[in-house]
Order: C-alpha cells, then sequence, then structure tokens
C-alpha cells in the first residue's frame, strides 16, 4: 500500500463530498424562497440513498469484474462482499486500499444525481425524486460509469479520454435533466411569473464550495499524488478562472452588467469542461477549454427560452453543454500524442452514446414513476411551495406574525411546567 | 386632526425624523413599504433573463397632527424628503374622525 497516494485520495474523497452540499447552496439560492428548502434536501438525500447503494450493489455493479460486453460489472462483491480493509486496488507500488477508492467513487455516484435536480426544482415530490434516483443511479450511472472507467468497460476499451467524468457524471446528469424537464413539464408561470433568485450570496457561497471540491473531483482521479494529479489540479484553477472571465464577457456585451450569478456560472461551466480533458492538456489548452466553455454555456443557458422546455436551473446549459465541449476539446487540444481527428471521433463516440443512452432511460425512468406513483407535485402544492407541502419547514422566518407553538414532545416526568402557586403551602 | 402620510425613498428617513423632532412631533410611525410611480422600476438580468421590477423599496410615514399644523408638517416632510431626482414619493393629508392613546383613554387631541 501507498501511504502518500491513500493519504491523498482520502482527502479528495472528503473534498468531493463537500461538493454536494455546495451544489445544493448554488442550486438553493437559485430558486425562490418557497422551495429552498427543498432545493438543498434534493441534493442531500443522494447522499443517504446512494451511500447505501453503493454498498448493496453500487460498486460492484460499476467496478466489478465485466459480465461480457463491458457493459456492467458482475455481483462478486454485492453486499461488499469479499472487501477487507486490507484489501488492495491497483498496482504496487501504486496501491491504494480498495475502501479508499471505493470512498472516493461513491462521492462521484453521489453528485451526479444530485445535479439532475436543478432541472426539476420547484415541481416534484420528494418521495419521488428519492425514488427516482434510486433507480437512475442503478440503472444509468453505475453502468455508464462502468463503461468509462472501469478497465474492461467498452468506452475505455475504445480509447475515449474522460479523466474525472465529462461523459460519466456531466453529460449524463444534463441528459438526464433534459429527458426528466420533459416528461415533468413546466412550472406553473414559466415565462410569465418572476422566478429571480432569492439568494445570490448563497449561490456564490455554493460556487465557491463546489470549486474548492473540484480540486479533489479531478486531481483525485489521479488516484496517485503524482504529475498527472498537479496537471490536473492547475488546469482546474486556469480553466475555471477564465470560464468565469469569458461568461462575464459575453453578458455585458448582450446584457449590459457583469452578473454576480454569471460569474457563478461561468466558473462551474469552467470547472465541467476541464474534468474530462485536463489531465490531457497544458495550461494554454485550459485556457481555451475555459474560455469557449465559459462563453458558449453562457449562450446555451438562454436555449431554453428559444426552446421552449424549463430546465429550471439550466442542468442541460451548464452540464451538458459543458461536458461535450470538455470532451470533444480533449480530440483538439491534447498534448501527449493522443490529439487529431482519430481521437476527436473516440470523444464524439463516448459523448454521444452517454447522452443518448442517458436521456432515453431518463425518460422511461421519469415517465414510469409519473405514471404509477405521479412524480410531480399538485398544483396547490407548488404554488404554495413544495418547502412546506413536502418537508413542514419554511427556510425563513421572515416574519413574528402568525404561527403558534404546539409541542407534540410529551412533557418529561418530574419536569412538567412551572405549578401557579396559589395551591402550595408557603413557608414564612 | 389630520393623518399625514408620506411614501419616500428609505434613505431619506434619518432626514425626515429629524425634521419632524425639530417641528415638534412626538411620535411617529414607519412602514416597509414598495410601489412605483411614474419612473416605474428597473431592470435586473439573471443568465439572460431580464426581469422589470416595478415595485422599488419606500417608506411609509405616518403622522398625527392637529389641523393647524397640518399644512406646514406637510411642507416640512416634503422638505426634508427632497432629492429632486425620479422617485423621491408622495406625502399626502386626510381628515381623522377620532384618535385615542391607548394607555391613558385620551381622545383629540390630547391623544397627540
Amino acid at each position: 500500500m501507498n501511504g502518500a497516494n491513500t493519504a491523498f485520495v482520502l482527502i479528495s474523497a472528503a473534498l468531493v463530498m463537500l461538493m454536494t452540499p455546495g451544489l445544493a447552496f448554488f442550486y438553493g439560492g437559485m430558486v425562490r424562497v418557497k422551495s429552498a428548502l427543498n432545493m438543498l434536501m434534493m441534493s442531500f438525500i443522494s447522499l443517504g440513498v446512494v451511500s447505501l447503494l453503493w454498498v448493496l450493489f453500487g460498486y460492484s455493479l460499476t467496478f466489478g469484474d465485466d459480465i461480457g460486453g463491458g457493459l456492467l460489472g458482475n455481483l462478486d462483491h454485492i453486499g461488499f462482499k469479499g472487501i477487507e480493509p486490507t484489501s488492495l486496488w491497483g498496482e504496487k507500488p501504486d496501491a491504494i486500499p480498495v475502501l479508499a477508492f471505493a470512498l472516493f467513487q461513491l462521492m462521484f455516484a453521489v453528485i451526479t444525481p444530485a445535479l439532475i435536480s436543478g432541472a426539476v426544482a420547484d415541481r416534484v415530490k420528494f418521495g419521488a425524486w428519492a425514488l427516482f434516483i434510486t433507480l437512475w443511479t442503478t440503472v444509468v450511472y453505475f453502468p455508464v460509469a462502468h463503461w468509462v472507467w472501469q478497465a474492461d468497460g467498452w468506452l475505455f476499451k475504445k480509447e475515449v479520454i474522460d479523466f474525472a467524468g465529462g461523459t460519466a457524471v456531466h453529460i449524463n446528469a444534463g441528459a438526464a435533466g433534459l429527458a426528466v424537464a420533459l416528461v415533468l413539464g413546466k412550472r406553473i408561470g414559466f415565462k410569465k411569473d418572476p422566478m429571480r433568485p432569492h439568494n445570490l450570496p448563497l449561490v456564490m457561497l455554493g460556487s465557491g464550495l463546489l470549486w474548492f471540491g473540484w480540486f479533489g473531483f479531478n486531481a483525485g482521479s489521479a488516484l496517485a499524488a503524482n504529475e498527472t494529479a498537479a496537471n490536473m489540479a492547475f488546469n482546474t484553477q486556469v480553466a475555471t478562472g477564465v470560464a468565469m472571465l469569458g461568461w462575464l464577457a459575453y453578458e455585458r456585451i448582450r446584457h449590459g452588467a457583469f452578473t454576480t450569478l454569471g460569474a457563478a456560472s461561468g466558473a462551474v461551466a469552467g470547472l465541467v469542461a476541464i474534468t474530462p480533458s485536463g489531465a490531457a492538456v497544458n495550461a494554454w489548452g485550459a485556457i481555451v477549454i475555459g474560455l469557449v466553455a465559459g462563453v458558449v454555456c453562457s449562450w446555451a443557458v438562454s436555449l431554453k427560452y428559444k426552446l421552449g422546455y424549463d430546465d429550471s436551473l439550466d442542468v442541460v446549459g451548464v452540464h451538458l453543454v459543458g461536458g461535450v465541449i470538455g470532451t470533444l476539446l480533449v480530440g483538439v487540444l491534447a498534448t501527449d500524442g493522443v490529439g487529431g481527428a482519430t481521437q476527436l471521433g473516440k470523444q464524439a463516440l463516448g459523448a454521444f452514446t452517454v447522452l443518448l443512452y442517458s436521456f432515453v432511460v431518463s425518460w422511461i425512468l421519469a415517465k414510469l414513476i409519473d405514471v404509477t406513483i405521479g412524480f410531480r407535485a399538485s398544483e396547490d402544492e407548488e404554488l404554495g411551495g413544495i418547502d412546506q407541502a413536502f418537508h413542514a419547514e419554511t427556510a425563513y422566518d421572515f416574519s413574528a406574525v402568525g404561527g403558534s407553538a404546539r409541542s407534540t414532545v410529551p412533557a418529561a416526568t418530574g419536569a412538567s411546567a412551572p405549578q401557579k402557586p396559589h395551591n402550595k403551602k408557603v413557608d414564612a | 386632526m389630520k393623518l399625514i402620510t408620506a411614501v419616500v425613498k428609505p434613505h431619506r428617513l434619518d432626514e425626515i425624523k429629524e425634521a419632524l423632532q425639530a417641528f415638534g412631533v412626538q411620535g411617529l410611525t414607519v412602514t416597509e413599504a414598495s410601489g412605483y410611480g411614474r419612473q416605474r422600476g428597473h431592470t435586473e438580468v439573471y443568465r439572460g433573463a431580464e426581469y422589470t421590477v416595478d415595485l422599488v423599496p419606500k417608506v411609509r410615514i405616518e403622522v398625527l397632527v392637529e389641523d393647524e399644523d397640518a399644512d406646514d408638517l406637510v411642507d416640512v416632510v416634503v422638505k426634508a424628503a427632497r432629492t429632486g431626482k425620479i422617485g423621491d414619493g408622495k406625502v399626502w393629508s386626510v381628515p381623522v374622525e377620532t384618535a385615542v392613546r391607548v394607555r391613558t383613554g385620551e381622545r383629540g387631541p390630547d391623544a397627540l
């Protein structure tokens, strides 16, 4: 076991974990007051659901030996069977404990379905959402991650480069977001009512946490504290910074202002785009990727108004488009001899098969949930706010007027409320 | 008695309070309000989507005064509230039938 690599991967796992609450804030600030908590919860619940699935069968389906055809892992490690604290992943002398690798990869499986939630903000039943991510992670994420990252996976064998998740995470989540948004339909009042972000400082906090955690996401994917990790970390910073500048420049020209939401969104677009490509390019490649992602994603978020689908928080415009940009640009900008038309073809194959598979299966899953238990909240729940409908809470207490306390907790024996003194005999 | 109501820019509140105190007004009520006049609101941009925000923040100040002070007091408020820029607000007065001081039960001008 390599201690340095193990330490690096464990720390990276913790950094990636922080991205999910970061995403929750990023999305949470962008919705209206009445659904702020639900937005946080749609990300947070993934930390629970997917952690359980990962032990039950997720790890085995993703990183188990292939069952044939490069499509899925086998069931050898179901319930973490055969995995001991001493089990190792990788070749000596670089090997790390399987548990460190499995923890790191678990965090990817957690954040990917959480990313989808931005597309369906404000309008889904919370229980249906939890069921959706259970099914989606099982039927879409685990297989796709197997295709791309497991040595037996069919896209891995086709030499598609996806260093840290441009296809498996971002294109995958973006395509799913589009499919689910189409099944659910538009929010009531889409394009008519104002749906301004309720808290942009929360969005900035979220994007900052994402940016920070993304060093673990990207550099940690080297699974070793080495030159690849350093290159990836460096390019992550450069591409993200430049993407922010690109988005802001586009906005200033098109809309006349440098917006805070634009800065946060541009940074996330850059992070998405550098994810598949950052290990294969140099700093100048990172600048190009960042600039293209910033400008193109800034343009792409307006597509929903033109095409008429309601992807509430632009999962398509940022994650799908950003993921495709980064995945394809590997074929153009890779510096280690793998760039060129052949690689571009491989990258396109990877990007579009994942896009297609995710879109079709996600659409079917969403439709299945919709016709059985119902996916969408009722009109009353949506208009009144899904925070109250599904969480029995509100994010902010703006008014002291209204509401009275009614405790449902029985008073503990011997600690009842103070008695009136009039019946008590008081000693002089 | 008259009720003087002023809906003005929030940052003029301190000036108006001081002017009212200098005039001898004993008490007032301030409420956060929002609204628009002829200038309408402003435009905000979120990921390229432009929103016209019609209702801009204002404060609503209410003062009860005796009839003979009403016109002077309106002038005092207007002078203190004015910036000369668009959106300065409005001040008006209306007659009041009764006013009661809750603590003592005094009525009419005695309650002011």
